[in-house]
């Protein structure tokens, strides 16, 4: 089993491009049990971002709508007839409000990740490379800032960017680089550990001696080869921003309701409705949140099965699995609020 | 490179390079090393914390703003310092908290220290009655999970770490809460025991703040009875959370070490499967926990925020929400900082029994 040791690139350069392409490589590469989590996650996942695009032609009433034709919606109504999953306390539509919301979840994800990513990439790789007193603070500053709960860190970011109180536009940037500030140790640290052992491979060596500057050698030869990583822990972290944006909605955090749909405020409000037995305001925007997480945990922890020989089910070869190991997936969920 | 971002942040390379050096090092230098390591990291988030609280201006403006008129606003601000330059207030802060001074709270004026003492002992109530939660549901499913690798148990246990990790507390909260609350009306909806036993709790000598603890002291079943009930709900809410973790670390660790030569060796002389999955497999499959423990406690007090808001439990993290909502955020900072304080002594001693335990763990 010495072999398996080994690791075995995904995709095969000599198929077609389009069989090369991250998921669609890790579904041929699937089988039995680990396809079906794999495909589970991806129908999640899709639902989730078709809901998001087509939110204004699914959802039956806009967001903050209170009234149409036959005049204004009643309130704390329970599901049935025009509206399907029944009413809020101030009197929007439940069934709307959790469509919309896929569409600031998707947003805020889009943002968050898109600047934690740049942010720890460039972090990472210039730490990584120059190393040296740089290095050192940086590693502590993200070993602080990771160490401490992360909803705190995105509670205090909040504070900063809105003040609490937001547009869409402005909420969705705040939640998102409350976010980003979470995230950007997580990157810095898996691009750094990988800078740091790629500069001393024979090809950056190589780069060097023929005279290849310092900014060419971390851009194009450091940066192609530390960002492999990178899809898989854009999965993991796209479901963690989700339950932190629900976290700070749910504090108080979110964006007004006036101003976009959002399954953390929503259920803060469906908080008090919990006492007298009103179930519709809550459950829904909560299973909206379950099934997102779940989809992208799903397509997240295949993509990692099946990027490690170790731990990919295989069709039908005798002896077992060597032991499995502990990997990204299981480390991102360790961090989650 | 993923292993990495499993590490307790202590374990990561660069941040140990003294004591990565010294590898014949007793435990004692480990020890303090690892308390010295303490400060920076607590220096690094209050100066964090302080900086992006003002860069959006004054904590009077943000509370008062708009309730107050201008020149009573200038007035309150100048009275507070918040007018000087940045740096010296921030001196002085450091100042303030090296004596033990967190500030004043603007709304109620408290002493934000002395939350601590009031409000601690709840959040560590719930903190502990979680994890207990956690550990009782995840190690036995874990070891149940690795028991039945592959087969139908492992993959139903699989998705329900999952839905663990996936469900916000305060999500978990309220489903339990109208099931078994509102529903079946067998526990209390919130809070953390009736005014009475309260009462009688807290006029105790020397309460420790734990009710269940003091129930037993004082012998006041009744009492007892009542905080348990209370505490059923959030403890498992919050526990979930964790309780999925553990069953996957605890899944992974026994399959690994079932696969080790001593497991075989028991085996041909015929130790029952149960024995050994429980006996031999499982202890050295702890230690790992121990480890994931200490990123637990920050995890874990992120979610008693969350957990105390939704069940109206009356300790730190359900002063900080209330905080937040009135804007105070002089009493945010306060309770911020108080809160990494905890999450670096918590992890200094977590990685001390982590060493204590396996030596493998010191450089």
């Amino acid at each position: 089993m010495s072999t398996t040791d080994v690791p075995i690139p995904v995709a095969n350069p000599r198929e077609p491009l389009y069989r090369r392409l991250p998921v669609i490589s890790h579904f041929t590469k699937s089988v039995g049990l680990q396809r079906g989590m794999l495909v589970a996650g991806l129908v999640l996942t899709g639902a989730f971002v078709l809901t998001a695009l087509f939110a204004p032609l699914l959802a039956p009433f806009g967001f903050a709508q209170l009234s149409d034709a036959d005049g204004s919606f009643p309130t704390q109504q329970a599901p049935g007839g025009k509206h399907l999953l029944g009413t809020t306390v101030g009197g929007y539509d439940v069934l709307s409000r959790v469509i919309w919301g896929a569409q600031t979840a998707i947003l805020v994800i889009v943002v968050a990740v898109a600047m934690s990513i740049v942010a720890g990439v460039v972090l990472g790789l210039v730490s990584g490379y120059i190393g040296g007193w740089l290095d050192r603070i940086l590693v502590v500053i993200a070993d602080a800032v990771y160490a401490f709960p992360s909803l705190l860190v995105a509670i205090v970011m909040a504070i900063v960017i809105s003040g609490g109180q937001s547009s869409l536009v402005g909420g969705i940037f705040a939640a998102g680089t409350a976010i980003t500030l979470v995230f950007i140790p997580q990157y810095f640290r898996v691009i750094r550990a990988e800078t740091v052992r790629l500069k001393a491979e024979p090809f950056v060596e190589s780069a060097k001696v023929v005279g290849a500057s310092n900014i060419r050698i971390m851009t194009r030869h450091i940066y192609r080869n530390a960002t492999r990583t990178l899809p898989l822990i854009f999965t993991l972290n796209a479901s963690e921003a989700i339950l932190t944006l629900a976290g700070l909605g749910f504090l108080g955090f979110g964006i007004e309701p006036s101003s976009a749909a959002e399954w953390g405020f929503d259920l803060n409000k469906a908080l008090a409705d919990t006492t007298s037995g009103i179930w519709w305001t809550g459950l829904f925007p909560g299973l909206a949140i379950v099934l997102t997480v779940v989809g992208l945990t799903l397509v997240g922890e295949s993509i990692n099965d099946l990027n490690d020989p170790r731990l990919r089910g295989r069709r039908r070869t005798g002896g077992k699995n060597p032991a499995p190991v502990e990997t990204a997936a299981t480390a991102a969920e360790v961090r989650n609020p | 490179m993923t292993t990495l971002i499993d590490a307790p942040p202590t374990d990561a390379d660069g941040l140990l390079p003294a004591a990565k050096k010294s590898t014949g090092g007793g435990l004692g230098q480990y020890i303090l090393i690892r308390f010295l390591l303490i400060f920076p990291t607590i220096f690094i988030l209050v100066t964090m914390v302080f900086f992006l609280m003002r860069i959006t201006g004054d904590p009077i403006t943000a509370a008062m703003g708009g309730r107050l008129p201008e020149d009573q606003l200038q007035e309150r601000i100048q009275a507070a310092g918040y007018d000087r330059p940045l740096l010296v207030q921030y001196f002085e802060y450091l100042g303030q908290l090296a004596t033990g001074n967190f500030g004043r709270t603007l709304t109620d004026n408290r002493a934000v220290v002395e939350m601590l003492s009031t409000y601690g002992s709840a959040t560590l109530e719930l903190s502990i009655n979680a994890l207990l939660v956690a550990l009782l549901v995840g190690i036995p499913l874990g070891m149940v999970a690795a028991h039945c690798r592959d087969k139908a148990p492992d993959a139903v246990l699989r998705v329900f770490a999952i839905l663990c990790y996936a469900t916000p507390v305060f999500f978990a909260g309220m489903l339990l809460k109208l099931t078994f609350s509102v529903w079946l009306g067998w526990l209390p909806v919130a809070g953390r025991a009736r005014t009475s036993s309260e009462l009688a709790l807290t006029s105790l000598e020397a309460p420790t703040g734990i009710y269940w603890l003091d129930a037993l002291r004082s012998g006041n079943m009744a009492a007892l009875g009542d905080v348990l009930a209370h505490a059923v709900l959030p403890a498992v809410a919050l526990g979930l959370l964790t309780a999925g973790i553990f069953l996957r670390l605890v899944r992974t660790n026994v399959i690994g070490t079932l696969g080790r030569d001593y497991i075989e060796a028991g085996r041909s002389r015929g130790v029952s499967e149960y024995r050994l999955v429980t006996k031999h497999a499982y202890k050295p499959a702890l230690i790992p926990i121990i480890t994931v423990m200490g990123l637990q406690i920050a995890v874990m007090l992120g979610g008693a925020v969350l957990t105390e808001k939704t069940f109206e439990w009356k300790g730190l993290g359900f002063q900080l929400a209330n905080y937040l909502t009135a804007r105070d955020f002089v009493a945010v900072q306060g309770i911020v900082v108080l809160l990494a304080i905890i999450v670096a002594v918590t992890n200094f001693i977590v990685d001390i029994v982590a060493a204590l335990i396996d030596p493998r763990v010191r450089y």
